[in-house]
């Protein structure tokens, strides 16, 4: 029958996909790195001041700059890869990325699928809403429409505190989170910082505030699970930049403040 | 090391999964029908309709045809605000997927009435039949048959492409295998079972329209 037929043959396409996606190799990412003098970095483009396109088109931010730094420390060429919230993961998992420098925050969930190195940047999330909304706790977002991006902590945290009656609307990434907020789509806004930041300085009309602390996250780097060569190598690097000065620097020139004491 | 496999992981996700096809599928059914019937009335007024009228069908048409379906999904959810129209995510995707479905079907309706024969049509008016009801009962039923296949394809193919609906937040199926795999990291495996549902699905929905047309559209029980 011809149903039948079509469905074998696609299942002998998902099998042969499946076996080719089983070649990989442990504690490589170093050696490769060094050999191809190039590394994958995978970088936010929708989070400024972490990461964000200027008008030149081209990613600048803290997170860039912090890449700019590792690569230029092991002295090899960088190769920078937008990622969102969403896939950033995704991207450490298949090998895509060596590292993600992506406002990435630490978690337990996280912990169980990759590692992280020390923290390099201050960061913390909240929720945000116009004055005319009344939010002071957390029992205060039941019936209320919060904009949150897939994925990101953020998301996380709010599904975990929420109370029940909370309509969590999740958007692709951090600029559709934004856009749906601005254009009126969701009351409120659960994002970083810096994010809201940026959107409140754009949008003086929608009198926006900061509502509620989600969590106190500082930034880490990602690296695939077990590539603890490659994890040593650029802990090493980022003690190095606090003892110089160099990761307070970047911390002055984007957020407007030293790193201050971040974890290791 | 090799990637292992952890389908449970995602299976147990389960509820997310039956929301997200429920979602797919009611999206498709009711952008299908109201699409179909806005390519008719197109099809109908690009070949017979007043011709003050042809134009801003044209227009539609070629608009709709010529720009990417997200950026349609974009304008109406993002852009449409600013003109003071706030739609919810899912009436958004509604609407979006009508108002691309429309534009394609109108093309593909539109072959099929102009490959009608003249003669069906003279034989109609020398029945006294009116234009109207000539359109309805007698060019229209075997049009549609000519081009079903193709038809049906289309409706298939937007209800594919309701998987980027879930980047307004509609949680049909790709939005619900994309907040699994962002909660637990599963990516492989939730995109796989995301697959393998739109596959059935599809297979599905081909064959419960081939069988529709059939029985109720050009069946030819009418006598």
């Amino acid at each position: 029958m011809k149903l039948s037929k079509r469905l074998a043959l696609s299942a002998a396409v998902a099998a042969s996909l499946l076996t080719l996606a089983g070649a990989s190799h442990a504690q490589a990412a170093l050696d490769n790195i060094q050999k191809a003098k190039l590394i994958k970095i995978a970088i936010p483009t929708d989070f400024p001041p972490y990461g964000f396109v200027g008008i030149d088109l081209k990613p600048q931010g803290l997170d860039i700059d912090m890449a700019n730094f590792i690569a230029a420390k092991m002295g090899v060429k960088i190769e920078l890869m937008p990622v969102t919230s969403a896939n950033r993961i995704a991207y450490l998992q298949t090998k895509k990325a060596d590292l993600v420098i992506s406002t990435l925050g630490k978690n337990a969930e996280r912990e169980k699928v990759i590692d992280f190195t020390s923290a390099y940047s201050p960061f913390f999330q909240g929720i945000y809403g116009p004055k005319t909304i009344s939010i002071k706790t957390m029992a205060d977002l039941a019936g209320k429409t919060v904009a949150a991006t897939r994925g990101a902590l953020e998301d996380q945290e709010l599904t975990k505190v929420a109370p029940a009656g909370t309509d969590i609307k999740r958007f692709e990434d951090n600029n559709a989170t934004v856009s749906a907020f601005v254009a009126g789509q969701t009351q409120l806004l659960a994002t970083g910082v810096s994010v809201a930041g940026v959107m409140m300085q754009k949008n003086p009309q929608l009198n926006t505030e900061y509502k509620l602390l989600l969590k106190d996250s500082p930034n880490f780097i990602g690296v695939a699970k077990g590539e603890d060569a490659l994890r040593t190598k650029v802990n090493a690097i980022i003690a190095e930049g606090k003892k110089s000065g160099d990761i307070d620097k970047m911390a002055q020139k984007w957020l407007g403040r030293p790193a201050g004491q971040l974890p290791e | 090391m090799a990637i292992e496999l952890d389908f449970a992981a995602v299976l147990t996700e389960w509820p997310l999964l039956v929301k997200g096809v429920a979602w797919t599928l009611g999206l498709t059914a009711v952008s299908a029908v109201l699409g179909v019937l806005l390519g008719i009335g197109c099809a109908w007024v690009r070949t017979q309709g007043p011709g003050w009228s042809r134009p801003g069908v044209a227009a539609y048409v070629e608009l709709i045809r010529n720009t990417p379906f997200i950026v349609q999904l974009f304008f109406i959810f993002f852009g449409l605000p600013a003109m003071g129209v706030r739609l919810s995510p899912e009436w958004s995707s509604v609407i979006a997927m009508v108002i691309n479905l429309g534009a394609y079907s109108a093309e593909i309706v539109r072959a099929g009435i102009q490959t009608t024969p003249a003669g069906q049509i003279e034989a109609a008016m020398s029945l006294a039949l009116s234009r109207m009801q000539t359109f309805i009962w007698v060019v229209l039923p075997p049009a549609l048959q000519r081009v079903w296949p193709a038809l049906v394809s289309q409706i298939i193919i937007v209800m594919l492409g309701s998987a980027v609906c879930g980047q307004i937040s509609t949680e049909e199926l790709s939005f619900a295998a994309n907040l699994i795999q962002s909660r637990n990291f599963r990516a492989f495996e939730a995109f796989i079972v995301a697959t393998a549902i739109y596959l059935l699905l599809s297979i599905a929905t081909r064959a419960t329209l081939n069988w529709f047309g059939q029985r109720f559209l050009f069946g030819g029980r009418r006598g």
